[in-house]
């Protein structure tokens, strides 16, 4: 499939769709709506849209204080400023009392770009998952974000959504199933399972042709749920194949990676290998070139399989 | 407001005084302090002012309470306790790990608890959210919370203030508790947040200033703010850190220190003089 659509993007069109639906559905927004794309569902339900202005602390105890008669609130901005200038509001605010607040945090990750290391949050998994009862998804393209800002909606609780600014290749067929916690497994392999998240999904079915060429086969799991994982889906695997890799646009300390190795750690220890941010800020650039640079591209991760099951 | 009105909340508020310190002194630890400086407030609050259902605490129609300075739970649970939203006998187990009365307040565990509260100026902020929300799901319940004065130092509650006012929270009241001490001292030796009426008056918002502890201006601040439109109301209330215990008044060492056996006692027993006093 040749279209490509940012999954922030489908977020803010998901929001815009489902307002008619969900008729208590409140959006909030930290003066970022036009880059968070929640300006789509404030030009329909204008009445249900709250600016918070510059002041995302605030924006997520309100988010809190109107979850709590009776609302769902979606409150977004940044991943950088959602997840880390807020942590201890979404902590004590949102986490604490277990409230039906559902945070939309775009720009994750380093393909951010050129604003550079202080915009591209690649602690945010690692924040959010370990906040008590908190689900953490990163949906890795537009028919699965749209799906699972409607899961987030129906799950009773607090949710956040790691969304991205690139533009990606839509891989999944409108009304396919998506359910929390449920990974997909997309290719079906022998030797090795890639285990992506967000966009590195994509990079994964790259890395998939490439290395079945060279004979290998691999099998691609997207994990588009962080938290609560997939544990059956992982044991299996391990039990299947011979090694796992997980990619992940995120430090390799803290999420997708190491939540998988606590998995495999305590149920089936096989070999494996994360592929992530190593430890180290990003720096702007091209999207692409920064992928290259950090090491997260296919190639990165054909090279890593190849090395695992030398 | 006549003589007998006045003399029943001075009788309520002197029993949530005492509930506060029973509870601090039980758990052996928690904050007496500004809990006995906000007792009169809470005490017009759930006694006159909100409409509330102790039978029916999730009410959705109900007026809602959230206390920002959430250390100050003794005084939130001493007057829930009295108004009958949960068995007085709880309050012996404060801050013990088989009761639901938690530390700082957990609107999970605790029926009357509107939010759970106790990481400052995050209260102030959740109050802002339930005002506009009442505002967009057309509403007629109003907000009430309770900052501390050492709280205005959270640099949230700015920006708290500044959505109040932007929105148009007519239907959010806010109090300090001017009592002017925190845990290391002087508020104004601290980190000094004065003037408090002129920052909040330049931030949009309407300012009352009274007597914390006089029951007929708590009143009329709070019936003045229901009638101002378009302006959130705070009511900066000038109160006594301890008020009500001799050894406990204007002393910030109280902020967060549990009494003893003796000074239990003896605080008990002035507050038991002057309920009897009070002629109850």
């Amino acid at each position: 499939m040749s279209e490509k659509i940012a999954t922030r993007e489908a977020y803010g069109k998901a929001l815009a769709e489902l307002g008619d639906k969900y008729k208590n559905l409140i959006v909030l927004d930290a003066d970022l709506s036009k880059s968070t794309k929640t300006d789509l569902f404030k030009a329909k339900f204008p009445e249900r849209f709250i600016n918070c202005g510059i002041a995302e602390s605030n924006m997520m105890s309100v988010a809190a204080g109107i979850a709590s008669c009776g609302n769902i609130v979606f409150a977004s901005s940044f991943a950088m400023f959602a997840a880390g200038r807020a942590f201890e509001q979404v902590r004590n605010s949102i986490g604490y009392p277990h409230l039906n607040v559902k945070i939309g945090a775009s720009h994750a990750g380093i393909t951010v770009g050129e604003d550079g290391a202080s915009h591209q949050c690649i602690e945010d998994i690692a924040l959010m998952r370990s906040i008590p009862g908190m689900v953490v998804i990163n949906p890795c393209d537009a028919t699965s974000t749209k799906a699972l800002v409607e899961e987030a909606i129906k799950h009773n609780g607090p949710v956040y959504l790691r969304l991205g600014r690139l533009t990606v290749d839509v891989i999944y067929e409108e009304g396919r199933d998506f359910k929390i916690g449920k990974s997909i497994t997309l290719k079906e392999g022998r030797d090795v399972t890639i285990i992506a998240t967000g966009l590195m999904v994509q990079e994964a079915l790259k890395a998939f042709t490439i290395l079945e060429e060279k004979g290998i086969s691999a099998r691609i799991i997207d994990m588009h749920t962080i938290k609560p994982i997939d544990e059956e889906a992982i044991i299996k695997a391990a039990k299947e194949t011979k090694a796992i890799i997980t990619c992940e646009e995120h430090n390799i300390y803290g999420g997708l990676g190491s939540a998988v190795a606590e998995v495999l750690g305590e149920n089936y220890p096989i070999k494996m290998k994360r592929i992530g941010i190593k430890d180290e800020f990003g720096r702007s650039g091209d999207p692409k070139a920064l992928m290259k640079k950090y090491g997260i591209t296919s190639d990165d991760i054909v090279a890593k399989t190849l090395e695992i099951l030398k | 407001m006549d003589s007998s009105k006045l003399k029943n909340f001075a009788k309520i508020a002197t029993n949530v005084r005492k509930n506060a310190l029973t509870a601090v002194f039980c758990a052996n630890s928690g904050h007496p302090g500004g809990s006995l400086s906000i007792a009169d407030i809470l005490t017009v609050l759930y006694f006159e002012v909100m409409n509330i259902d102790p039978k029916n605490p999730k009410w959705e129609d109900r007026d809602r309470f959230v206390l920002s300075k959430g250390h100050c739970s003794p005084a939130l649970y001493g007057v829930l306790s009295e108004r009958g939203f949960f068995p007085k006998d709880e309050i012996k187990n404060f801050r013990c790990v088989t009761s639901y009365l938690q530390g700082h307040p957990d609107m999970k565990g605790v029926p009357g608890v509107d939010m759970s509260t106790g990481s400052l100026g995050q209260g102030f902020s959740a109050a802002c959210g339930m005002a506009i929300s009442a505002k967009i799901n057309k509403k007629n319940y109003r907000v009430y919370t309770a900052l501390g004065d050492g709280e205005l130092q959270e640099g949230q509650i700015w920006e708290a203030a500044m959505f109040a006012a932007h929105y148009k929270l007519d239907n959010l009241t806010a109090f300090v508790d001017f009592n002017g001490l925190q845990i290391d001292g002087d508020i104004t030796k601290v980190m000094n947040p004065l003037p408090i009426d002129e920052k909040f008056k330049a931030f949009g918002w309407n300012v009352i200033t009274i007597d914390g502890h006089n029951y007929e201006e708590i009143y009329n601040a709070i019936m003045t703010a229901k009638t101002t439109k378009d302006k959130p109301t705070v009511i900066v209330a000038k109160t006594i850190k301890g008020k009500g215990v001799s050894f406990m008044e204007n002393n910030a060492s109280w902020h967060g220190v549990a009494p003893k056996p003796e000074q239990y006692e003896q605080a008990i027993k002035e507050l038991d003089e002057y309920l009897e006093k009070l002629g109850a």
